[in-house]
């Protein structure tokens, strides 16, 4: 499993493209907004958490269908399939590395993307948190939604039609925790939703990923 | 003699041309009473005759969340069981539900514009059928693109059931995101007396018309995509003779 995570990270990097696109779009995103909105701080101030947690969303949307595309196409994800190694495991596996060169930058970028758009500083903290606790739900639906959409030639826009409703609670409790971190509410509930659905999504979608992913390699 | 005889597509075939002319007539007398009768009923003293689109909106609301249950079950019974009815079923019944969803929404939107003065808000009931809709769409298009059909059929079940978890979950996650101006439940059996009788009768009678017309429609667009199999067999015999 480790052999896999660290061939799939390397690929990742040396491959190029995908490691760092996801935040050079977020980047992208966050500066398009105040050009939309207005430079005004008390404009862009109250949209900020929501702005954020779009974008984070559509970065990590960016870089989903690559989690077994390539993978599909050159024939190791065969080989993955009748490995020794549970199919779930390498589910899970493929997923924990889109997070880190995904949803891992998208976490620690953040907080530079919140001073763009004038995030009071005492959400900072909670938009990581947020982030951290949220993204890896987002790396695994989105394996979902890819390994659904493995086998089609244009899946992109599909995987986009499929996985983006799936990320609602996600967002919601995301942006919320961070509405209430910039406002200084209680946050204990939110925080307790996200870190849910994020334990569950990780506890059962791999058993579904996996079962698409065996019909489509059938 | 049980309900899984019908699972063999010659049985179900000889079964719904008997059942169909039954289920369309009781589909369009209910349906057309039910909304007619509605259509008869005096005016609110407070919502004046808008209060006549419930006959419309209730009712596609109602079959928009029923048939994404049915939507559910059937592809549990083909995960489980295999049945290509049942995947055939969830299949025929997805556009269906798509359109109630449709017909709830706009018919809501034209009921909220005088009422609540304005088309569209975001009350947790709305968001939640924006996003059954969107659910509906995503079946529907991976429905669409696949071509294997068995293939199609277990991808599309996959996504149906874990479809159905994040609908729910999103219905309560909206409901903690904003609370709404919809009012709760106009029909309940624990709260009693919600409406007026004047009202309820024919309400009900457009319920079950509408559980009606669905089941029509289901049951020949499922004969549809029947045909429509044995048409694609009949012709990748033909291709390999």
């Amino acid at each position: 499993m480790l052999a896999l995570l660290t061939r799939d990270l390397r690929l990742a990097v040396r491959a190029g493209g995908g490691f760092g696109l996801g935040v050079a779009f977020f980047l992208i995103l966050s500066a398009l907004v105040p050009f939309g909105v207005g430079p005004d701080r008390a404009a862009l101030a109250p949209v900020a958490p929501g702005i954020l947690w779009v974008g984070a969303l559509l970065a990590c949307l960016l870089s989903l269908d690559r989690i077994f595309a390539l993978d599909h196409e050159d024939g190791s994800l065969d080989l993955l399939a009748t490995a020794p190694m549970p199919l779930e495991g390498a589910v899970a596996i493929k997923a924990l590395a889109h997070w880190i060169t995904t949803g891992l930058p998208l976490v620690l970028a953040a907080p530079l993307f919140g001073v763009l758009l004038q995030l009071p500083p005492a959400a900072m903290p909670w938009l990581v948190l947020s982030l951290l606790i949220g993204t890896p739900a987002l790396s695994m639906l989105g394996a979902f939604g890819a390994a659904l959409t493995v086998g089609l030639r244009r899946g992109g826009l599909l995987l986009s039609l499929l996985v983006l409703p799936l990320y609602i609670p996600t967002l919601i409790f995301g942006a919320e925790i961070t509405r209430r971190g910039a406002e200084g509410a209680a946050i204990v509930t939110p925080l307790v939703f996200q870190a849910g659905i994020t334990l569950a999504v990780l506890a059962l979608i791999p058993f579904a990923a996996a079962a698409a992913l065996r019909v489509n390699l059938r | 003699m049980s309900i899984w005889e019908y699972a063999n597509p010659v049985r179900f075939m000889r079964m719904t041309d008997r059942l169909l002319p039954w289920v369309v007539g009781g589909a369009v007398l209910f349906s057309v009473t039910g909304v007619v009768w509605g259509f008869l009923t005096p005016d609110d003293f407070r919502q004046g005759s808008t209060v006549k689109i419930v006959f419309l909106h209730v009712p596609a609301a109602m079959m928009a969340i029923n048939i994404w249950v049915m939507m559910l079950v059937a592809s549990l019974v083909w995960i489980i069981r295999r049945h290509h009815v049942s995947a055939l079923a969830a299949k025929a019944a997805a556009p269906i539900g798509a359109v109630m969803t449709l017909i709830a929404l706009a018919t809501g939107a034209l009921w909220g514009q005088p009422m609540w003065g304005t088309w569209w808000e975001w009350d947790p009931r709305l968001t939640s059928f924006l996003i059954l809709f969107l659910f509906y769409i995503g079946y529907i298009a991976l429905w669409a693109a696949i071509e294997d059909p068995d293939s199609a059929a277990d991808l599309t079940g996959v996504l149906c059931l874990v479809g159905s978890v994040f609908a729910l979950l999103s219905r309560y996650a909206v409901l903690f995101w904003n609370q709404g101006l919809h009012q709760g439940a106009s029909l309940s059996v624990q709260s009693g007396e919600r409406m007026s009788h004047v009202y309820r009768y024919p309400l009900y009678t457009a319920m079950v018309g509408f559980g009606l017309l669905f089941l029509a429609l289901l049951i020949i667009r499922t004969r549809t995509e029947i045909r429509r199999r044995r048409l694609a067999a009949l012709q990748a015999r033909e291709m390999r003779a």
